[in-house]
């Protein structure tokens, strides 16, 4: 038939410009001698000139359409109108919709049963090809399902809950270092409990702190204040983390007891490492031992000479079979004769030989019975009468059952610091500012060194009013300077009948300057101290 | 009697309590045809490798090296794993299938495609050696033969496919078991008892490029391939019936998405951070995205219409992948978030199995439960052969001057 032959060669034709590099194809030799095909060139011909008439490309889609006599297919199908600009001008519906049946199938396959046709289909476009709100919702919960299995099966098996023993005391810097602490330990994706242990007693501050955690808290406090000194102040620790081990004994907690002190840095891998333990495990802490003077201190590794400087880290000591065979202490000899006795003290704060937060326990060492209870614990009870307890290590006989965690030791897994406020040191209840402010400063008055110029209108009118306020003021100054600015502007009021307008700059500045005369008098009486907060705005 | 019972719930709530506790990683694989992802085929089946002159199989190679790394590698590859096999039989008295070593898809391009224009003059050429010098092919008209054909269109030999339904199957290789990538159902190029595998992926590279796998799958969806085929159809609808096209229209816009055309060089780690790749057809139905899948463990998403995916009777593909045919691609999104999720973490356990990842692949050297393995399994699962393998004295099927004439000339 004229018309498979004609929709053949024109196919033919087609498939000669797939994958351009076939010169062989023996269906072509035929081709060219029909006069099918001599009839397909002038069409060909026809096309191109149409084409560089209209100025681009002309599809000839318009044939099949013209002469195809099977117009099927009736969906919603439509293409992106810059994929069909010919068909634009020829039809008004939109083509190359159709699944147009190439009879050449019929030839070929006896089983053309099948419902998937060879040749041209269209492109199914949506009417509205963005994303549905619900559907990104629900992929959202798909990816959260799926990572959530994901963590299931790579991280820890049944991890064990987190017992965390936390002694701190109301100062300046127990916000900056709690709040570290409290975010290290909400990222934490285990079960956890926060035994927070406070000295001088239970505060509100400290409660408020702690419940912005969101976190299973429990807040005890000790009546003992805590001292100044930081060897009275390790004593005194040690003895809240006592009081908080033995909550765990009483409340029978069940979990890995772990301290966090509330000047140290957890990393993440540490609370994944002591899922490990099985009954008493250590970490190796990095000593963060600030220098408080930065010469001195520089001099003094000078003067040990060519040895290298000791490595900062506590904690368990393996050998080459990763067995414990002893513990890194801290060198405190480069610092013997500079370390801080007092918080005040501008020197290096020491590291107790072995600090706590390098130990974790399995709370159930702690319990009165319990089963599976290894021999070589001590009993908690004992360690009550004794003066200076050290270190955890006291609660075992035998020092060799301890566990080396974190790669036997050699991944420290949590740092060690003390930096501390003065002892003296203010700072705002809650950290939250409360009208009135004891001591506030005009930034205009004070000799800051970068404070903006001053704007030249303001300044004509005030110091207008300067000049006749300073004639009345040297009678009463100090305490009475409010009343004494009242009564001068009286005067001015009487004195001054004519300039109308001046009074009414007075009226407007007066409650300016009358602040501005009470800060500045106060400002002068007070001496000026660190602790001073600034105001916000000066007018 | 009541406490019989109570102690029957008891023990059934113990029972129950116990083993909801850990869901499991991987599930065992079981498709049509039974658990046979893991089976031996030695000793369930002896092939027998005819010795054809290298100007079939060596030289080709020699010529072009690239044949070894491309997606068709796979009929080299089996080759070399037919030689030192043990199921390779020395005596063709006893073998049960016959193995011709032809490499019909080494011709190649400058860039690298093959041309399948001389493979059906080098297949018939091949068939007249075998059948002139050994008795065998004589004796079933080659039904007890196997060819692995793993071009575009298996043994129709040709790139373009209504090129290739115009030829259809090689008539002389019409008794005989093809081994190839094609699938497609009510097609000419696929026969009734044919073997489809996956298509060569390197497996080293594919290990190269593993994430740990705590790495959490962030991305919904993942594409990286053409959508319009500039070279060849420039306006869309051939390529791949439209279907990649519609998928570009209808989701460019959308985030889940994660489809461009792009060629970057974190393809195989960004599988891996997906929960499904799409698998649309090309110019054919089939292509490595498939294995590449499986192996990162990312959910397939099969565009492609009555399409027969690899060993289809030992793996089963509908619980694996997910099937969207490609009329409903515009519904893309709605489908593939209304899977419950049960379902998806069920896929991917499947997914997780190490023998589904094996089966793919094509290692060098061969291990047990790989592809090769695999294929041999097919083969096995057809024996015994039935009496109509054996032609009867005088009878005949094939018509050796069947074809275009073209292929009839001498190779």
């Amino acid at each position: 038939m004229k018309l498979s032959a004609l929709q053949q060669s024109y196919l033919s034709r087609r498939s000669n410009s797939f994958r351009g590099s076939a010169p062989l194809d023996s269906s072509s030799d035929s081709a060219i001698k029909s006069p099918a095909a001599i009839f397909w060139l002038v069409l060909h011909g026809l096309c191109c000139l149409i084409s560089l008439v209209l100025g681009f490309r002309f599809s000839r889609l318009v044939f099949f359409l013209i002469f195809s006599t099977s117009t099927t297919s009736t969906t919603n199908l439509y293409t992106a109108p810059f994929r069909n600009l010919a068909s634009d001008i020829t039809t008004p519906f939109v083509s190359s919709s159709t699944p147009v049946e190439i009879p050449v199938l019929n030839r070929t396959t006896p089983n053309s049963n099948s419902r998937v046709v060879v040749g041209r289909h269209g492109i199914r476009i949506r009417p509205w090809p963005h994303p549905n709100p619900t559907e990104v919702m629900k992929a959202h919960k798909i990816i959260e399902r799926v990572q959530r299995e994901q963590r299931a099966h790579v991280g820890v098996k049944n991890p064990r809950t987190l017992i965390v023993v936390t002694p701190t005391y109301v100062r300046t810097f127990q916000t900056l270092h709690l709040t570290g602490v409290m975010h290290s330990l909400m990222l934490v994706p285990y079960d956890l409990v926060w035994i927070v242990v406070e000295a001088g007693g239970v505060t509100n501050e400290t409660a408020s702190l702690i419940a912005k955690s969101k976190l299973r808290t429990i807040h005890v406090g000790v009546d003992q204040k805590m001292p100044a000194s930081w060897g009275g102040r390790h004593q005194l620790e040690a003895k809240m983390r006592l009081r908080a081990l033995r909550i765990v004994r009483e409340e029978k907690l069940d979990g890995i007891v772990m301290f966090a002190d509330d000047s140290n840095m957890h990393s993440m891998e540490l609370f994944d490492e002591i899922q490990n333990v099985k009954w008493f495990g250590a970490v190796s802490v990095g000593i963060l031992a600030l220098a408080g003077n930065q010469d001195e201190s520089s001099s003094v590794i000078m003067e040990e000479g060519g040895e290298n400087t000791a490595m900062p880290v506590q904690g368990p000591a393996c050998n080459s079979s990763n067995n414990l065979v002893g513990w890194h202490t801290f060198n405190s000899l480069p610092y013997a004769r500079k370390s801080a006795t007092y918080i005040d003290d501008r020197a290096t704060v020491l590291p107790r030989k072995l600090e706590w937060a390098g130990f974790v326990l399995n709370s159930r060492l702690l319990w009165k019975e319990a089963k599976d209870k290894p021999e070589w614990v001590n009993d908690l009870d004992l360690l009550d009468g004794l003066e200076d307890i050290e270190s955890p290590l006291s609660l075992l006989k035998d020092q060799s059952m301890v566990e080396p965690l974190g790669n036997c030791g050699r991944q420290v897994l949590v740092w060690w610091l003390r930096v501390e406020a003065r002892s003296d040191s203010k700072f705002p209840p809650g950290w939250i500012i409360d009208p009135p402010l004891e001591i506030t400063v005009p930034s205009k008055r004070t000799p800051w060194p970068d404070a903006p110029p001053e704007l030249p209108s303001n300044e004509k009118v005030l110091v207008g009013i300067q000049e006749h306020t300073v004639k009345h003021t040297p009678k009463n100054r100090s305490s009475r300077s409010k009343r004494s600015s009242r009564t001068a502007l009286r005067c001015q009021e009487f004195n001054l009948e004519a300039d109308i307008l001046r009074g009414i700059y007075l009226v407007v500045e007066e409650s300016t300057e009358r602040k501005q005369r009470m800060e500045t008098d106060q400002f002068l009486s007070r001496p000026t101290t660190l602790s001073q907060s600034r105001p916000f705005s000066a007018h | 009697m009541k406490t019989f019972f109570m102690w029957v719930t008891a023990i059934a709530l113990l029972l129950a309590f116990a083993s909801a506790d850990n869901t499991p990683k991987i599930e065992r694989i079981s498709g049509s045809a039974g658990d046979v992802l893991e089976d031996d085929p030695v000793g369930k089946l002896k092939v027998y490798v005819y010795e054809l002159p290298s100007k079939y199989n060596k030289k080709l190679l020699l010529k072009d090296p690239r044949c070894l790394t491309h997606m068709f590698a796979a009929e080299i590859f089996m080759h070399r794993f037919l030689l030192s096999s043990p199921v390779r039989t020395l005596n063709p008295e006893e073998a049960d299938w016959f193995y011709t070593p032809i490499y019909p898809t080494c011709d190649l391009t400058p860039t690298g495609l093959p041309l399948p224009f001389k493979s059906p003059r080098m297949m018939r050429s091949a068939i007249q050696l075998i059948s002139s010098n050994w008795p065998y092919w004589n004796r079933t008209e080659g039904a007890d033969h196997f060819f692995v054909v793993p071009h575009d269109f298996g043994a129709c030999f040709h790139y373009q496919e209504e090129k290739a339904i115009e030829r259809g199957i090689l008539p002389l290789l019409q008794r005989a078991t093809l081994v190839q990538t094609f699938g497609q159902r009510n097609h000419v190029c696929l026969n009734e008892g044919s073997i489809t595998i996956p298509p060569y992926a390197p497996p080293q590279k594919m290990q190269a490029h593993q994430i740990p796998p705590d790495t959490p799958r962030s991305i919904f969806v993942y594409f990286r391939g053409l959508f319009y085929d500039v070279n060849n159809d420039p306006e869309g609808g051939y390529y791949a019936r439209g279907a990649r096209a519609a998928v570009w229209e209808n989701f460019k816009n959308n985030p889940l998405f994660d489809i461009s055309t792009d060629h970057p060089t974190t393809y195989y780690e960004d599988m891996q951070r997906a929960i499904f790749c799409l698998c649309p057809l090309g110019w054919a139905p089939w292509s490595p995205r498939l294995v590449e899948a499986v192996v990162f463990g990312c959910i397939p998403v099969i565009i492609a219409d009555d399409i027969v995916l690899p060993f289809a009777d030992a793996i089963p593909w509908e619980e694996i992948g997910v099937f969207v045919a490609e009329e409903d691609v515009p519904k893309l999104d709605t489908i593939l978030t209304s899977i419950p999720p049960e379902v998806i973490l069920r896929k991917q356990r499947l997914l997780a199995n190490p023998s589904m990842k094996r089966a793919m692949l094509f290692p060098q050297p061969a291990q047990p439960g790989d592809a090769f393995h695999q294929i041999l399994n097919g083969l096995a699962r057809k024996l015994p052969h039935d009496k109509s393998t054996y032609l009867k004295p005088g009878g005949k099927f094939l018509n050796w001057t069947s074809g275009p004439v073209g292929d009839l000339k001498p190779w």
